[in-house]
């Protein structure tokens, strides 16, 4: 279980980096995509190798991909709502929330 | 520390899944990102057969690979021009970033390996865990399902109310 834990981190971290490092907005959510699937990977593997009563690591899995694909697609709507406003999606371009 | 299940194949899809993470972080172009990312959500999937979720596995390729980076690829596409190479993709940050996220990996591996308070069992899920995971989707965890069927048909109406064209 330590190997697959262990992947997990080295994923978040990456997407951490990600969301710290990126200036586009889109590249932002890639890295937020990445940070869900560690999550995901530690839930199943806990799910896998701890006793327990049922397949409830799985289950959370599930919904976190559905909140995942939700997020995505407000996110990727906001993206281009911004687009259409500043003719750029970089995250230094736009610093207000009302116009 | 025992080798991990499925040894070999599990050192593949982790080194595909590292360097294809890696190069969605780090690619000038964000469209080999988001090519990248499809990768890496392959990769995760084959892990989730390894730990015994098949039902995981296709989900994870049905919505991720099919829906949600396709509709990154899309507004990739609809925002065209960044994706030219000439623009810088990193902010000023990314010393710090690095050694912050470098911390942060090696203090959560360290944190792994130190905590032993877990009740392990190499005991397999059952082979019928797909069933079980229908069964458990009407019972126990009825209320979750529908709160989250309702957040998907917001998330859909939202999507659409902000990226509709305003008449003005």
């Amino acid at each position: 279980m330590f190997y697959y834990l262990g992947l997990a981190a080295i994923l978040f971290s990456i997407g951490l980096f990600g969301v710290l490092t990126r200036r586009n907005t889109i590249g932002i959510l890639m890295s937020l995509e990445l940070m869900f699937n560690a999550a995901n990977i530690n839930f199943v593997a806990f799910n896998r190798y701890i006793i327990t009563d049922g397949l409830t690591g799985q289950l959370f899995a599930i919904f976190i991909v559905v909140v995942a694909a939700a997020e995505a697609a407000v996110g990727l709507a906001i993206v281009l709502l911004v687009y259409r406003n500043w003719r750029g999606i970089d995250t230094d371009h736009y610093s207000v929330m009302k116009w | 520390m025992p080798a991990p299940d499925g040894g070999i194949v599990f050192a593949i899809l982790a080194f595909v899944i590292i360097v294809s993470a890696l190069m969605v972080v780090s690619l000038k172009n964000i469209f080999h990102c988001a090519l990248a990312l499809v990768l890496c959500l392959f990769a995760v999937a084959g892990v989730y057969i390894l730990l015994n979720a098949e039902f995981l596995a296709a989900a994870q390729v049905l919505i991720y690979v099919g829906a949600v980076a396709i509709l990154m690829i899309f507004a990739v596409m609809l925002t065209s021009k960044l994706a030219s190479r000439k623009i810088r993709q990193t902010n000023e940050n990314a010393l710090t970033a690095f050694f912050v996220c470098v911390i942060v990996a090696l203090s959560t591996i360290v944190l792994i390996t130190k905590t032993d308070v877990w009740r392990l069992t190499d005991k397999a899920l059952p082979a019928d865990n797909i069933a079980t995971i229908g069964k458990y989707l009407m019972t126990k965890f009825m209320l979750p399902f529908e709160v989250v069927s309702v957040l998907l048909l917001a998330a859909m109406i939202g999507a659409i109310v902000l990226a509709r064209k305003e008449k003005s």
